[in-house]
């Protein structure tokens, strides 16, 4: 197994261990208020990371905003194969679990430290939920 | 998590295969909140159009009502993405279209009555204290938790459509006594006229408590609020702020002092709402290139009385040439609103109406925006204003009659 550069707890978690580029927000998001969702792109104009690839990245978000959308939202992004690995939270919301949950996505709610001190856009992460972790593998 | 013996026999398959994978689902929605039990719901709102399932959510669906699948309880449907009639007009997709009327068999052939609207606590159902619901979209739900003092979560589509074929959901979040508490106060000085003043509030008290664990508790208010200005404020509040409910002391049944709105939390803060603050919002908006060709009044649906309100200040005026007006309801009331006559003098207006829809869930609106090339939305809701953005529309809060008279004159101040 790699080297772990860093480790940080979450309080919730479901899915399976994944891996994956880093995408760190400050900025809340929804699938249906952000994301372009034929294309994996944050569409929305003046989003924190609007032009960004959301496909196959360990998105941290502080918050989850709105909307019902994501409970189908993220089966269809993972159906048209532009889903995220993993949705990583400050505060979500039942929606964003619902959502995860129904497309097998692992998903995770709050964290022992703020993203920005132990994690870059670009950076590798694993997220595993058995052992409710959040750890660094390599800096980009 | 605790299970009674029906629940038990239910994840051995007693009720068939649907019911069992629905079982499994909320359960592992419930663990993943530390949901101790399930309990009972008596009513299920959900959300299922094309636009949000998408091809693969529609082949879900199919699988799903192979397996015999049946609700067990009184399932709505949500505003959806196509209003049939307008499909040539509005020059959508009509094999999307057809997978959406596909979409509509399938669900009622499950039991789900296809009502195709957003305020179902306006016109369906009104559940009252205390009673379990499982509700989606968002506005929906705040307005059961806030105003009636019922109890639901945010249950999108597949966990509102589990909950119709278990009768069911975990107990967690607004279920629980503890989650329904105020958390912050907020000081309604201004004087709120229009339901765009509402909308207004939502984005201020949202935007910076973003948190479904946040509960405003509004004092100070200065008139009884109507259910449509209740619905503005709920909407917005849960776009802007992902919120699941608010208090009004002296107005939602779980206030009746703040001090019981609170139940003993002690607020992490008092902000305090003044015209100025409302002012500020509507000044806050980039014109960009002041076209004012798209104005809507959707998100929520209109009520009766909104449309009846629409209808008066359009009435004897047209919209300008070059500028398109949509207004949304559901099949029920713009039956009434027909009957009524406030339908035929929107639509002598120039007025599109649109039944059964939503205007941000739109199949093509990313492409319909470019085809008309149009860069502002200007909208009385500040829910929509907010939830459009994906669509990369430029959006503009302004109050209702300030929106008619864009429409009609095609200027912006």
């Amino acid at each position: 197994m790699s080297k772990v550069l860093e480790t940080v707890k979450v309080n919730r978690a479901f899915g399976d261990v994944v891996e994956g580029e880093a995408v760190v927000s400050e900025e809340g998001f929804s699938p249906r208020y952000d994301l372009d969702r034929w294309t994996g792109l944050i569409s929305k104009p003046g989003h924190n990371l609007e032009g960004t690839q959301i496909r196959d990245k360990i998105c941290f978000f502080p918050t989850a905003k709105g909307g019902i959308a994501a409970g189908w939202a993220y089966y269809d992004i993972k159906c048209k194969g532009i889903a995220p690995k993993a949705l990583v939270f400050g505060v979500t919301n039942p929606v964003m679990v619902q959502g995860a949950i129904f497309a097998n996505m692992t998903i995770t709610e709050g964290w022992s430290r703020e993203p920005r001190d132990f994690v870059k856009t670009g950076d590798w992460v694993r997220v595993d939920p058995k052992r409710g972790v959040i750890e660094v593998i390599e800096r980009k | 998590m605790n299970l009674t013996a029906e629940e038990q026999g239910m994840l051995r398959g007693d009720q068939g295969p649907a019911v069992k994978d629905a079982l499994e689902y909320l359960i592992k929605v419930g663990e993943f909140w530390g949901a101790e039990r399930l309990v009972e719901i008596t009513n299920v709102h959900m959300m299922g159009d094309i636009e949000v399932m998408g091809d693969g959510g529609l082949k879900w669906l199919e699988c799903t009502s192979e397996k015999r699948a049946s609700c067990a309880v009184n399932v709505s449907t949500n505003a959806r993405s196509f209003d049939f009639p307008l499909v040539a007009h509005l020059q959508q997709d009509s094999g999307e279209a057809a997978k959406e009327r596909k979409l509509i068999g399938l669900l009622q052939q499950m039991n789900v009555t296809t009502t195709d609207t957003c305020i179902n606590y306006q016109t369906l159902y009104q559940p009252h204290l205390g009673e379990r619901v499982a509700w989606g979209d968002t506005g929906t739900v705040i307005y059961a938790n806030s105003v009636f003092g019922a109890r639901s979560n945010f249950e999108s589509g597949p966990a509102a459509f589990a909950a119709g074929l278990t009768k069911r959901v975990p107990e967690y979040g607004f279920h629980l006594d503890s989650h329904r508490k105020g958390t912050f106060v907020v000081e309604l000085e201004a004087d709120l006229h229009d339901l765009a003043d509402w909308g207004a509030v939502a984005k201020l008290v949202g935007e910076p408590n973003q948190s479904y664990c946040q509960v405003p508790v509004f004092t100070g208010v200065k008139q009884v609020p109507s259910s449509d200005e209740l619905k503005h404020l709920g909407a917005g509040l849960a776009s802007y702020g992902s919120m699941g409910m608010f208090h009004m002391v002296g107005v939602t049944p779980e206030a009746p002092t703040l001090e019981t709105a609170l139940g003993g939390n002690t607020p992490h803060t008092r902000m305090t709402i003044t015209n100025a603050d409302i002012e500020r919002v509507y000044r806050g908006y980039d014109l960009k290139d002041k076209r004012c060709d798209l104005v809507v009044f959707s998100g929520p649906q209109l009520s009766l009385w909104e449309l009846k309100d629409l209808s008066a200040l359009f009435d004897g005026k047209r919209v300008v040439e070059g500028t398109q007006v949509f207004v949304t309801s559901s099949n029920g009331v713009l039956s009434a609103a027909r009957k009524e006559g406030y339908v035929q003098k929107l639509e002598a207006a120039g007025v599109t109406i649109m039944e059964g829809v939503c205007f941000y869930i739109l199949q093509n609106l990313s492409q319909m925006r470019q085809r008309n090339g149009w860069t502002n939305m200007i909208s009385n809701s500040a829910k929509l204003v907010n939830i459009i953005g994906a669509h990369r529309f430029n959006t503009i809060l302004r109050r209702t009659k300030e929106c008619v008279d864009i429409a009609t004159t095609g200027r912006i101040q």
